[in-house]
């Protein structure tokens, strides 16, 4: 049926993982070093989270993924070549892979750190009081008081921040990964049968999808417990 | 840098802009027609109904936008004579048909679990009240449902505005020269890269901004009921 093209969408399906994967942990540190600088930040880290969320929200990704493929070495490039006559045949080529990994992280950590800021916000400031009250502080406060909850409120955004990145490999294809989207490119030119193969494609990011939401379920299920809501 | 050849470009890229708004302007509201009464269905329709909606929003939302686009507009050639057979060929062959078909039913798909989410935190009381003035259901549904569920959804239906503009730049993979299409032509006609992108980010920049504070002045309106006084 896939004219023998099962293993490399197989391939395809792994290198969309790594992406995947590999970008969100990038998003996930971000949003935490972006959180930290908003909410604690002196005037210019402050100021500098503020312009990276506002600029990311404006610009769709594809832009700024070419941006980033595209401009960025282009730009390092003529910095150090115009810095000094040695360096004038000076090339900076990027590797797909990594460059994807590296710009949907970048991207998406301006989500990321929303998330980590609405969470932060909404512990309950009695929490930390009545914890300061018997007598923890530094990281006995924020490991056993501070992060169960902002846990356990950021994991909505974190979860649907997850399913966006999971999507969001497939542009990794346009700057020519070789990830699910792009084998089935390849495939579908190859082959001449693109429905097949799109569909194809589809169907395992569909359950990827499916897979990823029971997970989210059951990880709900357990950071709520003994609360209110996780009686329901 | 050289802004020089941006410069000259600039009518071309507004020219890229407008075919960017009205493509996002008429698959938000193509999409949204398709979403009131799906989500209408969804909220107070048979089980079965639900059900089947259910799987439509499920299997557009999990699945990348890209893909979708791709799969319509490559797909659809895969079935060009059976197409051509029941004369819906024309429809398919043009790009611009493909993402606005798409793109209708990923914000079709989107805004009808949205609405239906609000429309589940509109009290039952609302309801009571409506019948006990002698509502019909279409009546209760166009004048004291609906107006509610709009408030309630629209700070996040905002959201997927934003999503669902940024998003048409994919319909410039597809040979349509919108915004990053015109940018991206442009970019490699001239090896200005840098140059035309950045001009491409600042003018989408500009729009969804622009958009947010329109949307936040009709929020502000439309909620005026929530905190009266």
């Amino acid at each position: 049926m896939l004219d023998g093209y099962g293993p490399m969408l197989f391939k395809g399906l792994t290198a969309t993982l790594g992406v995947a994967v590999g970008a969100y942990c990038i998003a996930l540190v971000l949003g935490v070093l972006g959180a930290t600088a908003k909410l604690e930040g002196g005037r210019v880290t402050k100021g500098v989270a503020e312009a990276y969320t506002f600029v990311i929200r404006g610009v769709p990704e594809l832009i700024l993924l070419l941006l980033v493929f595209f401009a960025i070495p282009t730009l390092i490039q003529s910095i150090v070549r115009s810095s000094s006559p040695e360096f004038v045949n000076f090339r900076l080529e990027l590797e797909p892979f990594t460059s994807a990994v590296v710009a949907l992280g970048f991207i998406y950590g301006a989500s990321a750190t929303e998330v980590f800021r609405g969470a932060i916000q909404a512990i309950p400031l009695g929490q930390l009081e009545a914890a300061r009250a018997y007598g923890m502080y530094g990281r006995v406060l924020v490991v056993q008081v501070a992060l169960p909850q902002l846990l356990r409120f950021a994991l909505s955004g974190l979860s649907n921040l997850w399913l966006i990145v999971l999507k969001a490999t497939a542009l990794a294809s346009v700057i020519q990964v070789v990830e699910l989207m792009r084998v089935a490119n390849l495939a579908a030119g190859a082959t001449n049968k693109p429905f097949t193969f799109f569909l194809a494609a589809a169907c395992i990011y569909l359950a990827i999808s499916a897979v990823s939401l029971v997970c989210i379920k059951f990880i709900e299920v357990y950071s709520f417990r003994g609360t209110e809501q996780g009686a329901k | 840098m050289n802004f020089g050849p941006v410069i000259d470009g600039l009518s071309v890229l507004l020219q890229g802009l407008a075919v960017t708004l009205v493509l996002t302007v008429s698959t938000l509201l193509f999409g949204l027609l398709i979403a009131v009464p799906l989500a209408v269905a969804r909220w107070r329709g048979p089980k079965w109904l639900s059900s089947l909606i259910w799987c439509f929003t499920f299997c557009v939302r999990g699945t990348p936008l890209l893909v979708q686009l791709f799969l319509v507009y490559y797909g659809s050639g895969q079935f060009r004579d059976e197409l051509e057979a029941i004369g819906l060929w024309w429809f398919f062959r043009e790009p611009w048909n493909c993402a606005l078909l798409t793109f209708t039913l990923s914000t079709a798909a989107y805004t009808t679990e949205l609405l239906r989410g609000a429309l589940m935190a509109v009290s039952n009381s609302q309801l009571e009240a409506g019948f006990a003035y002698g509502f019909t259901g279409l009546q209760k549904l166009r004048f004291i449902v609906l107006p509610q569920a709009f408030a309630y959804a629209l700070p996040t239906y905002s959201n997927d505005i934003i999503f669902h503009l940024q998003a048409t730049s994919f319909a410039s993979l597809i040979t349509i020269e919108d915004l990053a299409g015109v940018a991206s032509v442009m970019a490699n006609k001239t090896y200005l890269h840098y140059e035309f992108y950045l001009t491409a980010a600042a003018m989408y920049l500009v729009v969804v901004y622009s958009v947010l504070f329109a949307l936040k002045r009709i929020e502000k309106s439309l909620r005026r009921f929530l905190n009266p006084g």
